[in-house]
């Protein structure tokens, strides 16, 4: 009973916080706009938080950079159990045409990652898509 | 009173990208600013170096999301004057058209934004509806919402076809009656007036001595614009005004940017009308020759400079690129100094920082950090709240 209980609420308010690790901004005005009003995220629950420690969902986009890798860490171990979290862009998902010195070449390298959103940069209806599947994935077991 | 340092960042949801301020504080006034860059550096300027010209053209757009045209368009034209190529008119101006839809859309992202920083979340959300108006129009134009990859070297990818052009138009028409409302918030309403009057002050002998550019340097009343002061691609037959503001402040940023939206709408019009017929692109040789040439865009931040350095081959020897939160990064460090905890995150978004573009060949300090971070987001909500219990002006 309790258990559907804490289901049911993580799931009608997955809150998000959005982590840029060195991408080129792209995915990330993308993530905005699906959150404004044309698309209104707010109807699954969906809220943008600031800080981890209140989030449920991590929104990663970029490639990783060097200096950004310690932060994305501390960032994930902040945010508490259970926590999701989404590779949002190709450069999140493989490194893509930023494979260079500084770069580790996707979030997966660092952290581990549930849901991918492939695009440069994918749609908003994409990332909102993504948001859903993880969503209903949750909600199947 | 004792001086206290304050890190904040570099984790940023406000601004959506990292960077990182140890601002020194006395109670509540700032005293000092130290601004750490570097966290989004990815070797764009090496990469470009192992790649073709055409691929290079595809890596410049991805230095920064928003401005992505103006870095293409000046990729392209460093490329062509290296190769000594006449690009076709049409092209000129369907290029010229994109640029100006970019800047629309980059300016009214900025509106929102400044509007979220002050906690008038209302405009944040009205603004940035709006933007979607452009966003339809550019996937339509060119297929894609933010990365365009409409630009060629010799010329644009995609011709504009007649419907195309009306829904251009018709745009336009829907935007300019939404802007007769922002230009009327930016000039009268009092959340704006507030938190924006007096507030980052970087008077004109400061921006010319600190090398501001672009909206920052406009609302600091230099009348300074690329694309009149040394007009590219079609610029030169367009007629526009170059808007200033002599507040010097950062509700004179506000003001430049929503005119510069209505004298950007009146150019795409101006651009539609007077579209001449002809080809849209001349075909390039892949290998370019040997020389140097630079070039600069005004992009919707300000002006964004390329240097190539070609060798003869197909792959540059050398791409350097400036952009333009590079230069007004200086300007941010000298309006912290003085203003209230509470306006910070007003004044660093006052300039539409774009890290990406900045981050690229900056000597990176790669110290841990230790003490505790403050967060943009947490600042802003205290900024907001620290506004709404008393009445400080």
């Amino acid at each position: 009973m309790l258990e559907n209980l804490v289901k049911w609420s993580r799931i009608k308010s997955p809150w998000v916080i959005h982590f840029n690790s060195g991408g080129c901004n792209g995915c990330d005005i993308e993530i905005l706009a699906a959150l404004m009003p044309r698309l209104d995220a707010e109807r699954f629950g969906v809220l943008l938080q600031g800080s981890p420690r209140h989030s449920d969902v991590l929104v990663c986009t970029g490639a990783v950079t060097e200096q950004m890798k310690d932060r994305l860490i501390r960032i994930y171990e902040q945010t508490p159990e259970p926590k999701f979290v989404i590779a949002c862009g190709t450069c999140a998902i493989t490194g893509a045409m930023f494979e260079s010195y500084n770069t580790h070449g996707g979030i997966d390298k660092v952290i581990p990652v549930n849901a991918y959103v492939p695009g440069c940069p994918p749609k908003p209806e994409a990332i909102l898509d993504g948001v859903v599947k993880l969503l209903t994935s949750l909600k199947e077991g | 009173m004792a001086e206290v340092t304050i890190p904040i960042g570099p984790q940023h949801p406000a601004l959506k990208e990292p960077e990182r301020f140890l601002v020194t504080v006395e109670g509540e006034t700032v005293v000092g600013a130290d601004i750490r860059i570097g966290h989004m550096h990815r070797g764009i300027e090496k990469l470009a170096e192992h790649r073709t010209y055409i691929q290079n053209l595809y890596l410049t757009e991805r230095i920064c999301g928003i401005c992505s045209f103006t870095h293409t368009t000046n990729f392209s034209q460093v490329t062509e004057e290296a190769l000594g190529l006449e690009v076709p008119k049409r092209g000129l101006y369907l290029r010229t058209l994109v640029n100006e839809l970019e800047r629309i859309h980059s300016h009214l992202l900025w509106l929102g934004v400044a509007g979220h920083e002050m906690g008038f979340d209302t405009l944040f959300m009205y603004s940035w509806d709006d933007r979607e108006i452009v966003q339809d129009i550019l996937e339509n134009m060119t297929g894609n919402r933010v990365n365009y990859a409409y630009n060629a070297i010799g010329g644009v990818r995609r011709d504009i076809s007649d419907s195309q052009a009306q829904e251009v138009l018709r745009g336009m028409d829907a935007i300019e009656e939404r802007m007769k409302y922002y230009v009327n918030v930016a000039l009268n309403e009092k959340t704006i007036l507030k938190r924006t009057q007096g507030i980052g002050v970087l008077k004109t002998e400061d921006a010319k001595r600190l090398c501001a550019v672009g909206p920052l340097l406009r609302a600091s009343n230099v009348k300074d614009d690329v694309r009149r002061d040394d007009p590219y691609a079609a610029y030169g037959e367009i007629p526009f005004d170059v808007i200033t503001a002599d507040t010097c402040d950062v509700h004179g940023q506000v003001v430049v940017r929503a005119l510069e939206v209505v004298e950007s709408l009146k150019m795409c019009r101006h651009i539609i009308k007077n579209l001449p017929t002809g080809d849209i692109r001349v075909k390039a040789p892949r290998k370019v020759p040997p020389g140097e040439t630079i070039s600069h865009t005004e992009a919707p931040r300000g002006e964004d400079i390329h240097y190539l350095k070609s060798n003869g081959t197909d792959k540059p020897e050398r791409l350097k690129v400036r952009a333009p939160t590079l230069a007004n990064i200086l300007s941010v460090a000298h309006m912290l100094k003085g203003i209230y905890i509470a306006d910070i995150p007003m004044v660093v978004a006052g300039i539409d920082p774009c890290m990406a573009c900045m981050d690229r060949v900056l000597i990176v300090d790669k110290d841990k950090e230790t003490s505790q971070m403050v967060e943009m987001d947490v600042l802003r909500k205290f900024g907001n709240e620290w506004y709404e219990k008393e009445a400080h002006r």
